[in-house]
Formats: C-alpha cells, structure tokens, sequence
C-alpha cells in the first residue's frame, strides 16, 4: 500500500529531513538533530507537522449523545471552546484509541465536535461512528476530514507567545484545551492549546492546501516524529499502539493509567466493563521506569523480577535527552508498581537492574 | 549531502571504517553511519582481551532512535577499547573518523583487511 505523505513532504524534503513510516504515512522523523530539536521545545519553541492524526467531524442533533456513547469521557461537559482528551474503547473496556475531542461552534445550530484519532485510525473511527449511529438511530453526520487538514503542533515555553505574534487572534488569552479559530498568515484555522510534549503550546488544524503558507509563517526549529517520542515519554504520555494495542496488547484505561479519561456516569461502549474493573482494581498496570545499569530500554525487552522471572513487557523507552538517563514505560503485576520498586530490564540477553518511577519523569504544563 | 571518506582507512559495507595503526586495527563507524542513526546515546562493546571475529557482530550502538550492531573488520583480540565513549557517546557524532574510534584489534590475520572496501568503492555505496 503506497503511504499517505504530509502536504508539505516535498519542503520537509528540501530541508533535508529524514523520514519515516508511521500509521501508514512517511513522516518526518529528524529535520536536524532529535536531540536539539527536543531542547528547542523544553528551552524555547518548535514546530512539528503532525497531519498523519486524523480529523473525523461529527455533527447533528445528536452529535453529543454519539460523542458521548463512543467516548469514555464526559462530552456533555463540553461548551464551545473546549476540549478533552478521551479514550475509545470497545465492550470489554479495551483502548481501543485515544483522542481529543473538540466542541466546535454550532454548525446549523447543531452541536458539532472534531476528534483527532491516531495516525493510521481514521478511517475505522470514523466507519465506528457511522455504524453506531445508524444501528442507535441517531441524526448526526460523520465526516472524516483526515485529508483535508494539515495539522502543525507549536510547542514549548515561547511557544503561546510565538503563536500570538503570528494569529490574529488573542490566542495568549486562551485557556489549555480551549480551542477556536483564528488566522495566521491570511488563512483561517483551528488553534487549540494543546498537545504532546508536556509543554505549553497550541496544536493548530489547517487547510491542507494552505499548509505551506502557514509553516513558513512560524520561525522556529521544525522537530520530527523523533523528538515527538522522546518528548511525551518524558512528560508520561501515551503511543497509540506501543503503550496499548487492541491485538498485541490489550488494555483498560485503568491498566494504561488514564482512567481519568474514565466517566461511568455517562453511557459508552465498554462502560459495564469498566465499571467492574474500577470497582475490582487491576492485575496490571503502566508504571515509569529508570534504568540504573547501562542501556536503553526499548518497546518488547521483557522485564523481570530480582529472582529473574519475567513479570511484564517495556511499551515505550528512550535515553531521555532532557534528563541524560535511560527511562521508559513498562506494565508490571501492581504488587511491583510502587515508585521506587526495584525491577529488572533484560537487554539484549543482559540483565539490567532498573527501578519503578512515577510519571511524568519531568515538570509538564 | 555528501560524506567524508578518509582514504587512510578500508570500509564494511555495514558502514565500519578499518585503520591499520602500527600494530593493531583501529575500528569505527562512518559519518555517513553516524548521520543515519542519529544522536548516539549509547555504546556497547567486548573488554580488553575478548575475541572477535570478521565480519561478525561485536557490539552495539544505539541512537535515540535506532539500535545497530557492530561488525569487526578483521578477526582478533581486543588490545584497547574507547572509554570516553561510556560518558560521552556523542564523540561518535562529532567525530566519527578521529575521537569517536571503538575499539583496537590485534589482528590474527594481517592480509584480512586488504578484502574489505577502498575509501573509493565504500563511497560508492553510500552515494
């Protein structure tokens, strides 16, 4: 299957950035160095292309009772302007994605929401969406606009006064997960001030065709898929896909340590399931970790107790650039999830002693 | 983008580099090789007086975001090994031909290192 390519893969090219597949995009990964790019977002500001998330846009009458049934968190929460971060998940309560929802302004006086799946996920969110809409005899209208938005995420501690300077908008006003439109370099988008690098910052939806115009409006370090992981391992945030996987490996928002995502008072698929787990507690669950010996943990290394016995699996690991030591997700029994707890990273066929951190590993917003 | 290719040295195709000093072997990696991986964060490789052997693998380097194995020029023993490289992998990076060598061999076999790749042929690979 060809990949799917960014509108701007031909200037990201120029640049000399290196590129990678992921979700089924080629994205790119390194424009000059991972390590200096993640420094430009925790000292200063960068900007990331980020259109491989998806963009499906619901609305109708009943466009926040199907937000609300297909996502666990609480929608009906939601005024215009705001946004959440939410998972999806299936009858059993597995993540099946996460996402951020945003509450759009009417549309027709009609209550209308965007929500931006993982890479990769769009198209069967947005088949979910219009299967369950049909089968609840719902009036709302799914529109997955994927190919239509270029999506750029500005981030870091200059990056609310860089975004004001280039929007014509009063976008240092708004508050985090406050969303609405504004202009910048003539064409209107979407800002949200959100994103995934535990920094400040704004996220902003553009159209696909006007994507170049408002890139080169922003003078900043551009950062890559690279940094990108490094960034939100440090500040705890997850990877679809990596930190939980509806086949390989499947887990409740509890296990994944966002069931703060979580509304049972609402009604969505898998809230009976979740109801027990809450109620039960988990087997397992996400934990940091730090290793202490030399090496790099990495997606797959078994993790093991100090008598050797493989007890979990790391989901997510990097050599932090911010903090020059080895650190990464792991799920472990909750017997062994206590920060502090010491554990066992086998690398390569080596044994390496780490230990149990809390999350996130650094300061976020 | 073009690389350096010193043509003091002999090359792998997996991107070692080869310098036959007095007595031993000395081995890195490219800077093309650097510049594919990225920032180095880390080094593994055999002690002093370990075995290895040509054209296997004998330590690793990780880059943020990649792991790659290691493959030995020629076969020997270990005579000498990079420690600066424990605390400062980076010297991979910033210079992969001088300061950012691995390892030393003693090689068993003097006459191995004229198969592997000129400077000339090794270029032409990466090209």
């Amino acid at each position: 299957m060809p990949l799917e390519t960014p509108p701007l893969r031909g200037l990201h090219d120029e640049y000399g950035a290196k590129f990678t597949e992921f979700g089924g995009w080629d994205m790119p990964v390194e424009f000059d160095s991972i390590r200096e790019e993640h420094e430009a977002v925790r000292e200063g500001v960068g900007i990331f292309d980020v259109s491989h998330m998806g963009q499906i846009h619901v609305t109708g009458p009943d466009a926040t009772t199907l937000m609300n049934r297909l996502t666990t968190n609480d929608v009906g929460r939601l005024e215009v302007g705001d946004s959440q971060y939410a998972a999806i998940t299936d009858e059993e309560g597995i993540v099946l994605d996460d996402t951020i929802v945003y509450r759009l302004p009417d549309h027709q006086e009609q209550p209308t929401y965007l929500f931006v799946p993982n890479a990769g996920n769009d198209e069967w969110t947005h088949e979910r969406w219009v299967e369950h809409k049909n089968e609840w005899g719902l009036e709302a209208t799914v529109d997955n606009r994927t190919d239509e938005y270029a999506m750029f995420a500005l981030q870091g501690p200059e990056a609310v006064s860089l975004a004001a300077d280039v929007a014509e908008a009063g976008l240092s006003d708004r508050r985090r997960f406050e969303s609405g439109h504004t202009t910048v370099a003539g064409v209107e988008c979407l800002a949200a001030r959100t994103g995934y690098t535990g920094e400040d910052g704004f996220e902003f939806l553009v159209p696909w065709d006007a994507a170049e115009t408002v890139w080169s409006a922003v003078d900043c370090q551009p950062c890559g898929l690279g940094a990108r992981d490094t960034l939100r391992i440090e500040a705890g945030l997850l990877l679809a896909g990596q930190d939980f996987d509806p086949e390989d490996d499947p887990r409740t928002p509890y296990e994944a340590g966002i069931g703060f995502v979580v509304s049972l008072e609402t009604e969505f698929v898998g809230r009976d399931a979740l109801e027990r787990v809450d109620a039960e507690g988990v087997e397992e669950r996400l934990v940091g970790i730090q290793l202490i010996d030399r090496g790099v943990p990495r997606h797959g290394y078994d993790v093991t107790n100090a008598d050797g016995r493989v007890i979990g699996t790391v989901t997510s690991g990097t050599m932090s650039p911010t903090l020059g030591k080895p650190i990464g997700f792991a799920y472990v029994p909750v017997e062994y999830a206590e920060p502090g707890t010491t554990l066992r990273v086998v690398v390569r066929g080596q044994s390496k002693k780490a230990r149990v951190e809390t999350i996130p590993f650094i300061e976020t917003v | 983008m073009s690389f350096d290719v010193p043509e003091d040295r002999r090359y792998l195709e997996s991107h070692e580099w080869a310098l036959e000093t007095e007595s031993t072997v000395r081995v890195g990696i490219s800077e093309f090789a650097q510049d594919e991986l990225g920032d180095v964060v880390f080094v593994e490789f055999p002690e002093v007086g370990q075995g290895v052997t040509g054209e296997e693998a004998f330590g690793v380097v990780e880059s943020i975001k990649a792991v790659s194995d290691l493959y030995a020029p020629v076969s020997g023993e270990v005579v000498a090994v990079n420690d600066d490289l424990h605390d400062a992998p980076e010297l991979v990076n910033d210079d992969p031909f001088g300061d950012g060598w691995m390892i030393e061999i003693d090689p068993d076999d003097g006459s191995e290192l004229e198969g592997l790749l000129s400077a000339e042929e090794y270029e032409a690979q990466i090209v």
